[in-house]
């Protein structure tokens, strides 16, 4: 399977130069140039060969989330195609804007990808398939009711039966059905199934195309360094000091606030821009350090303004009169995404006309910044999505692609691609908002919860990234997993009288959308804090949690426990930790397995996650997102952090931004209880419970409490 | 003009020496399989084969790679359109997600099973110190094992 960035015929002039740009590229148009007169649309996502094969577009990006795949598996399944012969396709963000948004949202993130478009998406499956047996019906003069569609194929009840690829002229030339029925999800022949990905062969041979792999030709390649501290200018470079090294073609800057040097290969361009003498105007930000930042988040824990998420009785009378009160104050650091492929973007510039090859979690955003920095008409950019070398919330942010285009403007008719190096990219991230929570809880003298108070204190995405989303001023985001309900990412229990609320303190770090951001800190925050809940009420935390969590999130969390055996004997010195949300639209828990050594080393055995996601589109990616999601959250939980120093950040690669690798990592098991009836997100939400539920084992096994990250700052030594 | 042996080819790369080999694959070459993840020698992306030896190419300049060694990279591992051992386990096993990282973890992973047909975990967790961010470490563990029973 290849990636095409190309689209079919019908009503498709405006994307030959897409082909164009395709071809350049090397992509594989197996059907482009033959059969390019027969390919028949049947409507926006699905297109048929006269040979059968069969492309569906897929308007969301493939960041290795497995999106790709499962959306296409939904259309199939309504359009009754053999799986063997689906191949994918992306529609370009420009052809969406000139159809209409006819393809809708491109925005990939927040587990949306699929809970988000499933329904409109199956239905262009169905109604394919409608027109498909209609064609079928009206050349053999039978009622459609007495035909039926089943691997690529429509069968009349006499037994006779055409292929799609016959059809799908026919059937391109009729009215779309105005309401089609969708399959009950327990009549899945393709969703549902465990099936293998699309795009893994071009992975394995070097041959999959990313963002930075993208060859123009005439293309120069350019380095990027942008002042250092967030928020500074630049106040004057020399480039004519590098200017006669080898294959530097020019010295530039953008946005008055980055150099860069354009060169014939990224290597030399790099060089050169470390030698260019550079001036920064730092401004005030210049002076934060990172001890301020905690003194302005620990000011919030106390403050007496704060927005409230979520309340319910009064939290402070209860706690007051309550028989033990216990409290407690955690903090969540600054986390950089790390994606594998540094950003990157590459854009061609004429004075009428502007394209950016890139990866990007969100085509349109991205279109919108091309078509904001070339400062011309959106009708007259486009963008052609690669794959991404992961995402993680990063690629939702177009600044990297206006920077290709500001360089490129500079250069008329040259592509340029440019390439952030890892340091810039670990320097000038939107950062997992760092906060602080204090909890405060009331216990009667039976042991039960009768009083919770949560303040968090700290950054919000919103006030960072879009104020003009906030609503009065408050971030909704913030309150994620503690929510008062809706369908989303809703606290789990049942609480008489709880207050939820929110000091945003705003320090000049970018924060930024983050894999499974917001309900990762706060799962920390309610879920270490329970089990301390449950400590001071002498009960086990998984008893005290049931008793209060409402049945979903019971069911979760009893299955995943039932699987880990939780309670039951266990290896010599190892310890079980629990931790259970709901996020992103899904129910999740998590178990884990750890044991300290007596001079503080951890070692995490063994993982056991359940999630209920309503759905489940394909369970063996599921399962693969699952583990995954594991080691990007345990990454973050041993040693994510990022800090301050004279306002810039510190870490600058993985040599001081460590990440977890393949010996630390703990086999997990996944373990799926869809319940029906909704639609939840798999990317993101057990994430969340991966820090809270190791946090609660180490407990288990030393007696203390952390509730600081990165663990690496603890010492877990037997005494310390 | 330094004159590079690349999966069996002869080829001639116009660059500084001082270059690393990763960028002269890239760049050069236009071999965009092998990956920049760090520049550090921290993440393996760029992991290629000189003589048989798993080596993190952005720590290889072209005056050191270019001295009749013998180079080989992702693009090189499949013969006659047949994948080796381990691509063949990564297909089967459904391994990469987004795949960024793979052509290292394949190229480290081909290593590993020339030197030791039959790893142990603690092989493999010795060997394997690539970075994967989407987290495909278990499946990476699986295939490895799978290739070594094929």
């Amino acid at each position: 399977m290849t990636i095409q960035t190309s689209l079919g015929r019908r009503g498709f002039l405006a994307s030959a130069t897409a082909v164009a740009g395709g071809f350049s590229l090397g992509f594989s148009f197996p059907w482009a140039s033959a059969e390019a007169a027969d390919v028949q649309e049947l409507n926006a996502w699905v297109v048929i060969h006269p040979d059968d094969k069969v492309v569906i577009r897929i308007a969301r990006s493939e960041m290795g989330q497995g999106t790709l795949t499962g959306l296409a598996q939904l259309v199939a399944e309504e359009l009754e195609c053999d799986w063997s012969k689906v191949t994918t396709e992306y529609p370009t963000p420009g052809e969406n804007v000139r159809r209409h948004r006819v393809w809708k949202n491109f925005s990939t993130g927040g587990s949306r990808g699929i809970r988000e478009s499933n329904q409109y998406v199956r239905e262009g499956g169905a109604i394919a398939r409608e027109m498909l047996i209609a064609a079928a019906a009206a050349e053999w003069k039978v009622p459609a009711a007495e035909c039926k569609a089943a691997d690529s194929k429509v069968t009349h009840s006499s037994g006779k039966s055409a292929t799609f690829g016959h059809l799908a002229a026919a059937a391109a030339k009729l009215e779309p059905p105005k309401e089609v029925k969708l399959k009950d999800p327990k009549d899945w022949k393709i969703a549902g199934k465990p099936l293998k990905r699309l795009d893994t062969l071009p992975k394995l041979k070097g041959e999959m195309i990313y963002g930075i792999d993208v060859r123009l030709p005439g293309m120069l390649v350019a380095a990027v360094h942008a002042c250092p501290v967030h928020g500074g200018k630049l106040k004057s470079f020399d480039g004519a000091k590098v200017e006669k090294m080898p294959g530097v073609k020019k010295v530039l800057s953008v946005d008055n606030n980055a150099v860069v040097v354009v060169a014939d290969t990224y290597w030399n361009a790099k060089t050169a821009l470390e030698k260019v003498p550079v001036q920064w105007d730092v401004g005030k930000n210049g002076d934060v350090q990172q001890d301020q930042i905690t003194a302005m988040l620990k000011e919030g824990l106390d403050a007496t303004e704060a927005f409230v998420g979520n309340k319910a009785g009064d939290a402070k009378a209860a706690i007051d009169g309550a028989a033990k009160k216990v409290e407690a104050v955690y903090a969540f650091p600054w986390q950089s995404h790390a994606n594998m492929e540094p950003m990157n973007a590459t854009a061609r510039f004429t004075p009428d006309k502007c394209e950016v090859w890139c990866g990007t979690q969100n085509g349109e955003a991205a279109l919108a910044a091309a078509a904001e920095a070339a400062e011309l008409p959106v009708a007259k950019c486009d963008v052609y999505k690669q794959m991404l070398g992961t995402g993680f919330g990063r690629r939702g942010r177009a600044d990297y692609v206006r920077q290709a285009v500001l360089v490129a403007k500079q250069m008329p008719g040259t592509p340029i691609k440019l390439i952030w190096s890892r340091e810039e990219d670990m320097t000038h991230g939107t950062y997992h908002p760092t906060t602080m929570c204090k909890l405060t809880g009331g216990l009667d003298k039976d042991g039960n919860l009768v009083g919770l108070h949560v303040r968090i204190s700290g950054q919000s995405i919103l006030a960072g990234l879009a104020p003009q989303n906030l609503q009065n001023g408050k971030d909704p985001g913030v309150f994620s997993a503690l929510n008062a309900g809706g369908p989303e990412s809703a606290f789990g229990y049942n609480v008489p009288n709880l207050l939820i609320d929110h000091a945003m303190r705003q320090p000049h770090l970018t924060p930024g959308f983050w894999r499974g951001v917001n309900t990762n800190q706060n799962a920390v925050y309610s879920e270490c804090f329970i089990d301390e809940l449950a400590e001071a009420a002498g009960q086990d935390p998984l008893a005290f949690r049931l008793k209060m969590l409402k049945p979903k999130y019971a069911a979760v969390l009893k299955a995943t426990a039932d699987k880990a055996g939780y309670g039951k004997p266990l290896p010599d010195g190892h310890f079980h930790g629990i931790a259970q949300i709901m996020g992103y639209g899904s129910y999740v828990a998590g178990v884990a397995e750890v044991s300290v050594s007596p001079d503080g080393v951890l070692k995490i055995h063994k993982i056991t996650a359940g999630t209920d996601p309503g759905h489940v589109v394909n369970p063996a990616q599921v399962e693969r997102q699952i583990a995954g999601s594991f080691v990007y959250g345990l990454s973050a939980a041993l040693y994510g952090e990022i800090t301050l120093k004279d306002g810039a950040v510190e870490q600058t690669n993985f040599d001081s931004y460590n990440v977890m690798r393949m010996d630390e990592m703990p086999r997990v098991e996944a373990t799926l209880v869809p319940s029906g009836g909704f639609w939840g997100g798999v990317g993101e939400p057990t994430i969340a419970v991966a820090a809270p539920s190791v946090l609660n084992a180490i407990h288990k096994a030393t007696g203390k409490r952390v509730r600081i990250l990165p663990l690496m700052n603890q010492d877990l030594k037997k005494g310390a | 003009m330094a004159v590079l042996n690349v999966n069996g080819k002869s080829l001639q790369a116009n660059a500084d020496p001082r270059t690393p080999l990763l960028w002269v694959l890239r760049d050069t070459l236009g071999m965009t399989g092998t990956k920049y993840g760090c520049g550090i020698a921290q993440c393996g992306a760029c992991t290629v084969h000189i003589d048989g030896v798993a080596t993190r190419s952005c720590q290889v300049p072209l005056s050191a790679a270019a001295s009749g060694k013998k180079i080989v990279t992702i693009e090189g591992l499949a013969q006659d359109g047949k994948l080796n051992k381990i691509q063949q386990a990564w297909l089967d096993n459904d391994v990469p997600q987004c795949g960024y990282c793979q052509s290292g973890m394949i190229m480290a992973a081909t290593a590993l099973l020339a030197a030791k047909p039959n790893p142990t975990d603690a092989d493999i967790d010795a060997a394997m110190t690539n970075i994967c961010r989407c987290g495909t470490y278990q499946q990476v563990r699986e295939a490895i094992h799978a290739a070594a029973k094929a």
